[in-house]
């Protein structure tokens, strides 16, 4: 709660509607015992007082009645009348959209369509066919703004819960014996409120403007009852003469509608998830950098990257997602970078040529060279030349990193022109051949397939010949094949292993499998905690690893072929990078560590085969 | 030893493009009749690619989905689907997403509560102690039942789910992908509480995953799923050593094995399911094809001993 108001009040036109809003409900909730006129008490005597006239602040309408009295009971009643159509259509229009979003099927086609009936008539010309029917009266034009309302909060709240109801926790319920009626009560309400909270707070502002409007025409309030939208009516005659009449209260509706929209907005971004993480934020072109001293290249190479660091910095929390990392690819050769999730190797990726999204991500430190050039804080310009034409990346899944809007062939085309001054037609061409070297069959013809029409094994095709556009002399690959099937898997790895021979590719491979290691790369690093903690040949690492946590990681791999067994396993949990323990971050589940493993910074030591280890299993 | 679980030809077929009014455009088969059995005590692994059937499969069994045709019989007895909860006492289903099986705006306590009262009765302190019985079982802390679903890393909410499941008390649990949203060093932690459960409560597996050496690794016997039918079942140490069809032995080499030299892997892809081929549905894609597979389904039989195989042409050992 209170880090909503915090969100809140972060955006200052939401805290100025919130004031605004504030002050005045709080002055329409204490009317009553205000010090005021009546407000239906006529005097006309005192017809058309100009405000700030004695005994009347805002001087008085066509029948000498206080205008300051009637405004604010006329606020108070607008208000009312507001909230309740809106909590009416609200909690109508969610039950509706929770039913036919829940049960799907022919109940959600019909009801639906009766919805899509509702809003095929412009909304003010149902309103007032409904009071038509019903009679003029406050009432009526509040059941009217309600029932008009009820769609927009129908179709809503049923997009939210078709989501919902094919979670998995609704089948759990449901298989934990829950009715129908149950899982909608305490499995899918709770989570739709937040949904229906929002569509309401930015939806009153509407409704006190309806019901003002039905009221301007006669058909809300009856006098001498005053409500906003009465008052105005009744001062549309003296337009010219007495101007006041009619601004007091439109000054009144607007502050009401401002402020109400305001607040709504702000809540809506304060209980949205996603803004709330900030992810709609936009990043920067490049991650931000914010480094001290650069270090010295630490040997040749043709990508090297020197103790690079890379943080994530949320509020006052900071993640170390990449600690001190140095790699070096040479020309033609393909490096495993291999841990668990949070270990840091996508970062270690995607800060090569400044991907990683800023805010939140920082650069804080090392190098990255390519032919000797540091890549760390280069101009965008520049990074944005070397991306996709020197280095290029494939990413895990390919059914996000295409766009589903545009045929193959026009993103190939578009891929290879961002870099290359080349005809459509030359363009084309070249797209055909990729995808042939790709070995899709047919290609000429697969050029005009959108993405969705592709299984995924040829989309990662795609995204493989995409990344192939440009000729570049690096691919990054971020577990290009994780969410591929087995077979297809060694498709793919079997492409991008020929690929790497016919072309000279050096390939940074990552993944958590060992066996993708081991069979497509030439050295391996092991990442874990932010750190790399073994790195040598791939045969050596795999065959003898020197660090406890790779011998340990490689033993919890089932190997096919073995029979039914008990596995290995590593108790506990990898750490969180937001507070890594001082020394070895492996030490917590290391069942050899000593004291000494808990201290101080322990170095990466060795010469082709290097361990960051004070106890390795074998020398290094 | 008796049979726990037993289906006779259930299969699943899906309406594709619905209309208000009349018949559907397209029908697909997702599952083609399977007669499975499983002993009580065993654990069946069914290994599949995606598209395969295998979670619709799943889903059939717990009475997620119904059956377009077929029965299940849970032993000896035939499943009336009527009352839910009694599927709910007999089999209960781990799902392959830890963390959005469990209602995010829900405590833990409150998820672990809605079993045991409703498919039990349980009140008061007999909830209590079940629920630290369970939690104890799965080797999670009692202090965790107060917090929310959020607040978990994937093995935390994966043991959840599990003591979730075994609160129904029931005799069979489907455990569909249950690690493969794990990473490596805390699957292992999960399967071999899987196999320490399976011993304390005396339960019978299904264990359906992708991977084959998970698979392997836990099961007594393996089923493999192809396109919607079941192409091979046998012992699970003989099931990848000696494949007996040819799309078994496709899967066992296109698995990585450190040292194996890549390249090995035939080009292909699952036939178009709206448009499914006459015969075999994995003709395209098999070396030994003949006129025969294309043009008749091959029927699951013995080839030798307890291994059966779906096919006209069964590799030699």
């Amino acid at each position: 709660m209170s880090l909503f108001l915090k969100l809140l009040f972060r955006n200052r036109l939401a805290g100025f509607g919130a004031v605004v809003l504030g002050v005045i409900v709080l002055l329409a909730l204490l009317t009553p015992i205000l010090p005021l006129h009546p407000p239906n008490e006529t005097n006309t005597a005192n017809r058309y007082l100009r405000p700030l006239s004695d005994g009347h602040l805002l001087g008085t309408d066509h029948l000498g009645r206080d205008l300051l009295s009637r405004l604010l009971w006329g606020t108070r009643l607008s208000l009312a009348v507001g909230f309740a159509a809106a909590l009416i259509a609200g909690l109508a229009g969610a039950a509706i959209g929770v039913i036919a979003g829940y049960f799907g099927g022919r109940t959600d086609n019909v009801t639906m369509r009766g919805i899509d009936m509702l809003m095929a008539f412009p909304y003010i010309l149902l309103a007032l066919a409904i009071v038509a029917v019903l009679g003029p009266g406050l009432l009526n034009a509040l059941i009217a703004v309600a029932v008009v309302n009820i769609p927009f909060f129908a179709r809503n709240i049923r997009g939210v819960t078709v989501g919902i109801a094919h979670r998995e926790f609704i089948d759990a319920a449901r298989l934990a014996g829950m009715g129908h009626t149950r899982i909608l009560l305490t499995e899918v309400v709770p989570n739709i409120v937040p949904v229906v909270v929002i569509a309401m707070s930015t939806t009153i502002g509407w409704m006190i403007l309806e019901t003002a409007g039905l009221s301007f025409l006669g058909l809300g309030s009856q006098p001498p009852q005053a409500d906003l939208g009465s008052m105005l009516g009744e001062a549309r005659s003296a337009l010219i003469t007495a101007p006041h009449t009619s601004i007091v209260p439109g000054v009144m509706i607007l502050l009401i509608v401002m402020s109400v929209n305001l607040l709504g907005d702000g809540i809506r971004d304060a209980l949205d998830p996603r803004l709330r993480s900030g992810a709609l934020a936009r990043p920067m072109a490049a991650t931000r950098v914010e480094r001290r001293e650069v270090p010295a290249a630490q040997g040749e190479g043709f990508l090297r990257i020197d103790a690079l660091e890379t943080q994530f910095q949320v509020g006052r929390r900071i993640y170390k997602a990449v600690n001190k990392v140095s790699l070096d690819l040479q020309p033609g050769e393909c490096l495993g970078l291999i841990g668990e999730s949070g270990s840091g190797k996508s970062v270690t990726a995607l800060s090569v040529m400044g991907l990683v999204a800023s805010p939140p991500g920082v650069i804080t430190g090392g190098a990255v060279r390519l032919e000797g050039k540091d890549l760390i804080g280069a101009p965008y310009e520049l990074l944005r030349s070397l991306r996709g034409r020197k280095v290029a990346y494939i990413f895990q899944d390919p059914l996000s990193t295409l766009h589903p809007l545009y045929r193959i062939g026009d993103q190939l085309i578009e891929a290879i022109r961002v870099h290359e001054p080349v005809s459509h037609g030359e363009a084309h061409k070249r797209a055909v051949k990729l995808l042939e070297d790709v070995r899709i069959p047919n290609a000429a013809a697969r050029v005009r397939a959108y993405p969705h029409e592709l299984s995924g094994g040829m989309r990662q095709r795609v995204g493989i010949a995409m990344a192939l556009a440009n000729d570049p002399d690096i691919i990054i690959a971020d577990e290009p094949t994780t969410a591929l099937d087995v077979t297809v898997q060694a498709q793919i790895l079997a492409l991008l292993d020929e690929l790497r021979q016919r072309r000279g590719l050096a390939i940074l491979f990552i993944t958590h499998d060992f066996g993708v290691v081991g069979q497509l790369c030439d050295r391996v690093a092991v990442m874990y905690g932010g750190r790399i903690v073994e790195t040598g040949p791939t045969q050596d690492v795999l065959e003898g690893p020197a660090h406890p946590y790779t011998k340990r990681l490689i033993a919890c791999v089932p190997e096919l072929g073995g029979g039914r067994r008990i596995l290995a396993a590593i108790p506990g949990l990898p750490p969180a990078v937001d507070q890594l323990p001082e020394g070895c971050a492996f030490a917590p589940r290391c069942d050899k560590a000593q004291d000494a493993c808990r201290r101080g910074e322990i170095e990466l030591k060795g010469e082709t085969r290097k361990v960051r280890c004070l106890y390795p299993e074998v020398a290094p | 030893m008796t049979l726990a679980l037993k289906t006779t030809d259930l299969a699943k077929t899906f309406d594709i493009g619905k209309r208000l009014i009349g018949p559907p455009r397209a029908q697909v088969h997702a599952v083609h009749p399977v007669s499975l059995d499983v002993q009580t005590g065993e654990t069946l692994g069914i290994v599949g690619e995606s598209g395969c059937g295998k979670s619709t499969l799943a889903r059939m069994l717990v009475g997620l989905e119904p059956p377009t045709s077929g029965s299940i019989e849970i032993e000896g007895r035939a499943l009336d689907r009527a009352d839910p909860a009694a599927f709910g006492r007999l089999i209960q289903y781990v799902f392959q997403d830890p963390v959005s099986s469990l209602n995010p705006r829900k405590t833990i306590r409150q998820i672990m509560e809605v079993p045991l009262r409703l498919l039990h009765g349980m009140r008061g302190q007999a909830l209590d102690d079940r629920i630290a019985e369970l939690f104890e079982a799965v080797n999670l802390r009692p202090e965790f039942l107060t917090r929310y679903p959020h607040e978990f890393s994937g093995g935390q909410a994966q043991r959840i789910g599990i003591a979730r499941a075994l609160a129904a008390s029931p005799r069979i649990l489907i455990l569909d992908e249950p690690v493969s949203a794990l990473d490596v060093s805390v699957q292992a932690q999960v399967l071999n509480l899987l196999a320490d459960l399976k011993a304390e409560f005396n339960l019978t597996y299904l264990f359906i995953s992708h991977d084959l050496a998970v698979v392997e690794a836990v099961s007594d016997r393996i089923a493999v799923l192809y396109f919607g039918s079941v192409v091979e079942t046998g012992p699970a140490e003989k099931v990848f050593a000696a494949p007996r069809h040819p799309y078994t032995r496709l899967l066992a080499e296109s698995a990585p094995v450190v040292g194996r030299p890549l390249g090995g892997a035939q080009s292909g892809e699952l036939p178009d399911p709206l448009n499914p081929p006459p015969g075999c549905a994995f003709a395209g894609r098999c070396p030994r094809a003949s006129d025969l597979c294309r043009r008749e389904v091959p029927a699951l039989r013995k080839i030798e001993g307890d291994q059966f195989a779906a096919c006209h042409h069964p590799l030699e050992p």
